[in-house]
């Protein structure tokens, strides 16, 4: 666990984030700074959209370490997050030997000389981790570097699911039964997270550290906005960024990310616009709002303030 | 990094102590975390140490908030016992107020309340107890101290602010008259020389700031759950296997993979059940308050289930299904349902009786042991007929029967509520004006520990 270089203080942690392009605030630094330095998971949580899974992306890029991914949803089973014994090949070893017998004699049942020893040493063959598929859990605790496990989406899989992560997350080992336990070699650094659609176990926070991602505040956006789109003026920015926030504070089914405001500080770059207007933002708006109701809304509540304030303007920024 | 001092360690169990005592559930091996954690980062900054803390023990939201309110409590008590203990004071802080200028003062005020700049306000907040308290002179009552000193400063919210000032924002304004409250507190330890009793936290502190869009969203969420719990519910026996039949057919086919060797078994997929739910919701105006909250909970439903028929109702009953299938925004549902929902309201009194009996008649051969029923309502007769054994029938056809009253279980079968006539026929009834007592339902009705006990 010490063969990487752990970092010396929540500022280092924060300065490495920020040169893969993640401006971490300093609740999210010091989650991050913990994590490598405990070994804990992180249980990230948060409405959808403001940079969860791309904090798992960042530490991975700032650590230098591989990233896997597990992306959940409802139904996924150990056979496609644990590993799953590799059918085909073992049952070709099987008819392998025993067309090397001459005879299908690998049924320890049947009679014949030596034939319970053979059938032992292939079932004990078969059983070998050649013949296992490994799935993301399986590979991140094997791998010999270190690498940074992001288990996507938690609350989309079953209760019985989060069971089968405890051992994993607690003691950072897997147990298959016809081999043994397999320890991880190298420490992984693993993050969580969940959109909230259902309570986590208490037993899977138990063991995790925790940390709460909110929108970020305007300064922070605009940052976020400007080192993702640096072409960009930063009154325009500021401009964006506001509007992105007003836009946020009414009920809508699914308020903008923060991925929706970069897009639209991009489309608004391509367009050649110096200022938002209520008849640009109209034109514009199906990049941050997505769902029909949601517009109506947005057009009537943001468009009509931007376009009562700066109707006059309009036709000259036009 | 520098080791945690003498004293701090059983200053941070009893610190999660009381974090117990007020609900946030933490294990001994959190406490563990969060000593691991404190060793890591310098912990003379309050930044990092509060937020280390609240990273290795507060593990949701509503957890963050308690905490949030308990740390700055707990270490401010903590401090200013101590002071106590060694009679540390500063007797003459309050000096000097007298000759300050009012204007002057409030400019500083808003000016510092306005670019967030947090020492600054404290420091204002001593100056202004100095200036309008007067050191003794205070009421002794903190609360009423905080608004006095906060109406001479004309702090106001958004736009209300006199000759044109800057509106300020509300949370700013929170933060200052947060440091008033601890500088008024600290002054009253010190005079007294004696802490105050620690009150457990008020129910509206603790309570994570809502608006109505959010309780509708919070409503969905709930919903979403209970769908997953219906859905889910019988299903038991779905990963054991039990009584499942092979499909020949697959099983030959996945054979053709590992060279005719059935190895697989393939099994008929169970069809899931369809749970049918039928919603009965009371739109009379003795439950005016509540139908709001009653009416998103429907639209919640329509959103997740595909089999649901509602109903409103007050003197008779009328189907509104389709008003939900088309419309989509929870707003003009509730116009068009006071609109057009057709509900035969001559005298705005509910009629139970006769709601059972339209009901019944309406949907008697669609009633299954498969089907859920829902009602929605406070079990108010206005004296007339409850037909309870109408509603027993309806009960006894439903799989099951669920009583949502909107109304505290104090008050049930008081005046002309018969609840009790009623309730012996549900599977279970609940009060419910809350998302917290829809949560509350929903654990239930999937079969877990309630939330809120029930008295």
């Amino acid at each position: 666990m010490a063969d990487t270089a752990e970092p010396g203080s929540v500022a280092d942690v924060m300065q490495s984030l920020g040169e893969v392009g993640y401006l971490a605030d300093e609740p999210a630094a010091l989650v991050a700074y913990l994590a490598q330095r405990l070994g804990k998971p992180v249980l990230v949580e948060g409405p959808a959209g403001v940079g969860k899974t791309e904090l798992a992306k960042a530490m991975s890029r700032a650590t230098g370490r591989d990233l896997i991914r597990l992306q959940c949803y409802e139904g996924l089973d150990e056979a496609k997050a644990l590993y799953e014994w590799n059918y085909r090949k073992q049952l070709l070893r099987i008819q392998a030997e025993a067309a090397e017998g001459g005879q299908p004699d690998w049924d320890p049942a049947a009679p014949g000389r030596g034939a319970e020893d053979a059938a032992g040493e292939v079932m004990s063959d078969i059983f070998s981790e050649e013949f296992l598929l490994t799935r993301p859990l399986l590979q991140a605790i094997a791998s010999t570097e270190p690498v940074v496990l992001l288990i996507d989406e938690i609350d989309k899989t079953d209760q019985e699911f989060e069971a089968m992560l405890l051992e994993v997350l607690s003691d950072f080992q897997i147990s298959i039964p016809e081999l043994g336990v397999i320890e991880a070699r190298t420490h992984p650094i693993v993050v969580l997270t969940s959109n909230n659609s259902r309570e986590l176990t208490e037993a899977l926070k138990r063991r995790c550290l925790y940390l709460w991602l909110d929108y970020p505040e305007v300064e922070r956006e605009m940052e976020i906005v400007r080192l993702h789109t640096p072409e960009i003026d930063e009154q325009l920015a500021r401009r964006l960024v506001e509007v992105i926030h007003m836009v946020r504070q009414l009920d809508l089914k699914k308020p903008p990310s923060i991925a929706e405001s970069i897009d639209w500080a991009r489309a608004l770059l391509l367009l050649g616009a110096d200022d938002i207007d209520g008849a640009l933002f109209a034109r514009t708006m199906s990049i941050i709002v997505k769902h029909r109701t949601d517009m109506d809304l947005v057009a009537e509540r943001v468009g009509m303030k931007l376009g009562g304030v700066k109707g006059l303007g309009a036709e000259a920024a036009g | 990094m520098s080791p945690l001092p003498p004293g701090l360690a059983p200053r941070l169990v009893s610190f999660c102590e009381e974090l117990r005592g007020e609900g946030v559930a933490i294990g001994t091996s959190e406490i563990l975390d969060a000593f691991e954690a404190l060793d890591t980062v310098p912990w003379t900054r309050e930044e990092d140490f509060r937020e280390a803390l609240a990273a290795t023990v507060a593990k949701s939201q509503e957890d963050r908030r308690v905490f949030e309110l308990l740390f700055d409590r707990y270490f401010f008590r903590a401090a200013e016992f101590e002071a106590l203990e060694r009679g540390i004071g500063e007797d003459r802080r309050y000096d000097g107020g007298e000759g300050l200028d009012l204007n002057e003062l409030r400019e500083a005020v808003r000016q510092a309340i306005a670019d967030g700049r947090d020492g600054e306000m404290r420091d204002l907040a001593r100056l202004a107890i100095a200036a309008f308290g007067r050191q003794g002179e205070g009421s002794g009552v903190i609360g009423v101290d905080v608004q006095r000193i906060r109406r001479t400063l004309g702090l106001q919210s958004q736009g209300r602010g006199e000759k044109g000032d800057v509106a300020l924002d509300r949370e700013q304004i929170n933060q200052f008259e947060r440091h008033l409250r601890r500088e008024l507190e600290r002054d009253l330890i010190e005079r007294t020389e004696k802490l105050p009793p620690s009150r457990p936290l008020a129910e509206l502190d603790r309570a994570l700031p809502t608006s109505p869009a959010q309780d509708l969203a919070a409503v969905h969420r709930s919903v979403t759950q209970l769908k997953r719990r219906l859905a889910t519910l019988g299903h038991e026996q779905r990963g054991r296997r039990r009584g499942a039949a092979v499909d020949m057919r697959r099983t030959m086919r996945a054979s053709l993979d590992t060279g005719g060797v059935p190895l697989r078994l393939k099994y008929r997929p169970k069809h899931p059940r369809r749970p049918e739910i039928y919603v009965l919701c009371d739109v009379s105006t003795s439950v005016t308050s509540a139908s709001v909250f009653f009416l998103s909970v429907l639209h919640a439903l329509h959103d997740s289930f595909r089999k649901l028929r509602s109903f409103v109702f007050i003197e008779r009953i009328s189907e509104v299904t389709d008003v939900f299938e088309r419309e989509r925004d929870f707003r003009s549902i509730s116009e068009r349902i006071s609109r057009e929902g057709g509900v035969a309201d001559v005298s705005g009194y509910t009629d139970y009786g006769r709601v059972w009996l339209e009901f019944l008649e309406e949907i008697v051969d669609d009633l299954g042991p498969r089907s859920t029923v829902i009602v929605l309502g406070d079990a108010r007769t206005n004296g007339r007929e409850p037909q309870a054994e109408v509603f027993a029938q309806i009960a006894e056809r439903a799989g099951r029967t669920f009583w949502l009253n909107p109304e505290p279980r104090l008050y049930w079968n008081y005046g002309d509520s018969v609840m009790a006539a009623y309730e012996r026929h549900c599977t279970a009834a609940f009060e419910c004006w809350t998302t917290r007592h829809l949560e509350n339902f929903v654990n239930v009705v999937a079969g877990g520990t309630p939330l809120v006990p029930q008295s």
